[in-house]
């Protein structure tokens, strides 16, 4: 991380903004504190807390047996008795140990107690396949979480997103998941502080276009931005549309994107069946169907548990090309069929 | 001959030394062909606690069953899965033994009942509990092995497994490989109870406690238990009490240990101490020892060269097996 220059603009890396972000909160507030398997003295599996042990204390960086079940749900009891806790769970391949408290405990209480207890509750993990980890380390599970009502559901994508969406979690009443995809935690940019606050309910235009809405979210978003430029090459301008929030969704940002551009394609490291890709293309059919020119498409995962070898996981999951080639046929008209597909 | 107090036929010491020197040599090879980028994802290497594998697969019978975790190249080996395959499915190609889908972390073998690398830190305990149930309900007499660090007590999934097995008399073999850390937590900071063979009294489990750097101590241990084991006695739990040499995986920075600690158990290197004791009983000479060496050697060339050569699986069978076809179950059972 650089030193701010004059005009405040730093250069930083995804994981130092998660890291500066967490840093900030527990300054601010003593009641924050982070908890998850390895997050203090071994400094975080993907070293986002590093450093953060010898700042707080380990009653603030808590590291926690292999419990997930256990220590997420304690972070739930932790948050209904008056603590702001950040449970960091090392994937989301492991968070399934824990999704009985996710789904059962933090997201029904409110709702189930008559409104009586809130659970004002943050849990970060990693997400995403690209790494050659196979099937129990690469998997994109966020749209699951997204299909829960009660809980909130961020992917940032970008430095200004990793930096600021933890506050406005950490004021959320509700549990709020963040998936960060592991791949950018080494991707590294400028943050400029007019980026500062962040809101967490809205879908953002990253690129303005007029032919294709790209709609993206997390680790895709880069794909989506680099199948712009290659699709501007060629003269047809993309619009990227980042999620930002798997849920609730930003469907008015969604529909007035796919209304100026008329056509859509849904980009999801997530697996096609069921997917977030699904439930967003559902409300463009619902919300904007008359404003369509060709019929929504999507280029998801897929159907197949992320396999080791590159070359097959490379093609299991969603790549530049296969955008490019969804969007080229959607504007120029030769769409037919693009959104079948088999489900294996 | 005699190697300490267990009395120890020359030829089966000598070959329980070569299977520590395969699995030392292969992983050494592994590092090195993990930083030539040959090998990719994630390398757990076993360096320092090879007599612990090595040791339990003696008391195993070919038609018992092995769950392991994803530290598990040197179990796959002394099971006796090809290097072939083991090097051929880390380099992620169609040869290994998972055809390239699983790498390190998931080697599987039908053949010698080897129910895979989990990489879901527990994930295999109720599995292993599953797989005894149905030897237990079709009478057949097995036992199926479970590797799994300590750091997996602390899952539920510990918990249930060892209660289910008790309650339901099942052949399991628990084995916990407790290398004092998960990753960079030590046991004392993760356990309020560290005696981990206590945790398995509790749920009535015969439980022994086993020097895991002692490969006769270790044999001599699995023997027993897996005696009373296929006996019908029920689960029986060895703690093997052994240390990783190495970082957790390839990236650790090794923040959470001493290196004298590191030091201090290299002196109790497994491979180091019996290769002593073979040679305190005239056992093992230098001439011995490095024709050991060299047979272990070209068996890792052979194995890099299968693996080199080895094809990629085509593109097409990208979504084979996803879900398995009749024929193809009748195929894999053949
Ligand atoms: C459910 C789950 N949580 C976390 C992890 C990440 N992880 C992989 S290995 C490991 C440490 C496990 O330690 P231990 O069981 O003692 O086995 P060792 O690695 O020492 O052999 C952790 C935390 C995982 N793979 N699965």
């Amino acid at each position: 991380m650089t030193a701010p220059a004059e005009s405040g603009v730093v250069e930083l890396t995804y994981r130092e903004a998660i890291r500066e972000a967490m840093r900030e909160a527990m300054q601010r507030d003593p009641r924050v504190f982070l908890m998850g398997e390895d997050v203090g003295r071994y400094g975080g599996c993907f070293a986002v807390s590093l450093g953060l042990l010898e700042e707080f204390g380990p009653e603030r960086i808590r590291d926690t047996p292999l419990s997930e079940l256990g220590f997420t749900g304690a972070g739930i009891g932790a948050a209904m008795g008056g603590m702001r806790p950040i449970v960091e769970i090392m994937t989301v391949n492991f968070s399934l140990l824990a999704a009985d408290q996710i789904v059962n405990n933090a997201a029904t209480l409110p709702h189930m107690s008559g409104g009586q207890f809130n659970v004002p509750l943050v849990i970060r993990m990693t997400t995403g396949g690209g790494r050659q980890l196979a099937a129990q380390h690469s998997h994109s599970l966020e749209g699951w979480y997204a299909h829960v009502p009660g809980l909130r559901v961020l992917t940032p994508a970008t430095i200004a997103d990793a930096r600021g969406m933890l506050a406005p979690a950490l004021e959320d009443p509700n549990p709020v998941l963040i998936f960060e995809h592991a791949l950018l935690y080494n991707v590294s940019g400028e943050l400029r502080p007019e980026e500062l606050p962040v809101d967490i309910s809205s879908a953002a235009i990253r690129r303005p276009g007029s032919d294709v809405s790209l709609i993206a979210y997390g680790g895709m978003l880069r794909h989506a931005l680099t199948a712009a430029e290659q699709l501007a090459a060629e003269g047809i301008d993309a619009e990227v549309v980042d999620l930002r929030v798997l849920r609730p969704l930003d469907e008015p940002r969604i529909l007035e994107s796919v209304t100026r551009t008329h056509r859509a394609v849904l980009i999801d490291e997530g697996w096609r069946s069921g997917g977030i890709a699904a439930e967003v293309s559902a409300r463009i059919m619902e919300g904007a169907f008359y404003e369509l020119d060709a019929p929504v498409a999507r280029v998801a995962s897929a159907e197949v548990p992320i396999p080791y070898a590159a070359h097959l996981e490379q093609a299991a999951l969603p790549q530049v090309e296969e955008i490019v080639t969804t969007a080229r046929a959607l504007v120029r008209g030769d769409a037919a069929g693009s959104g079948a597909a088999t489900d294996g | 001959m005699t190697v300490e107090s267990a009395a120890v036929e020359r030829g089966h010491g000598l070959a329980l030394l070569r299977e520590m020197l395969r699995v030392r040599r292969f992983e050494e090879k592994c590092a090195e062909l993990y930083s030539a980028q040959q090998i990719r994802g994630f390398l757990h290497l076993y360096v320092g606690e090879e007599a612990v594998a090595v040791g339990v697969m003696q008391a195993l019978r070919p038609d018992d069953a092995i769950v392991a975790t994803y530290r598990e190249h040197g179990h796959a080996l002394v099971r006796g899965i090809p290097m072939t395959a083991v090097m051929a499915e880390m380099f992620g190609k169609v040869s290994g033994t998972s055809r390239g889908r699983g790498g390190s972390m998931h080697i599987f073998d039908a053949a010698t009942r080897f129910y895979g690398g989990n990489a879901i830190v527990g994930g295999g305990l109720p599995l292993a509990v599953g797989l005894a149930l149905a030897d237990k309900m079709q009478g057949i007499e097995r036992v199926t092995a479970c590797f799994f660090g300590e750091g997996a007590v602390a899952e539920g999934a510990f918990h249930e497994s060892m209660n289910l097995a008790a309650l339901w008399d099942l052949p399991v073999l628990f084995c916990c490989e407790n290398n004092g850390y998960a990753m960079g937590t030590a046991l004392d900071r993760s356990e309020s109870e560290t005696d981990i063979s206590l945790k398995a009294a509790a749920y009535e489990l015969p439980a022994w406690p086993v020097d895991g750097m002692d490969v006769l101590a270790v044999e001599r241990a699995a023997r027993h238990a897996s005696e009373m084991v296929r006996g019908g006695a029920g689960p029986g739990f060895l703690e093997l009490r052994t240390y990783r040499f190495r970082a957790h995986s390839m990236y650790d920075p090794e923040l959470y240990r001493e290196r004298a600690e590191v030091d201090e158990w290299r002196e109790r290197d497994p491979i180091t101490l019996f290769s002593e004791q073979l040679r305190a009983a005239d056992a093992l000479g230098d001439a011995t020892l490095a024709t050991m060496e060299g047979e272990v050697a070209s068996e890792i060339e052979e194995a890099i060269a299968f693996a080199d050569a080895a094809e990629l699986e085509p593109l097409e069978d990208l979504t084979r097996f996803v879900t398995m076809t009749p024929d193809e179950v009748k195929e894999a059972a053949s």
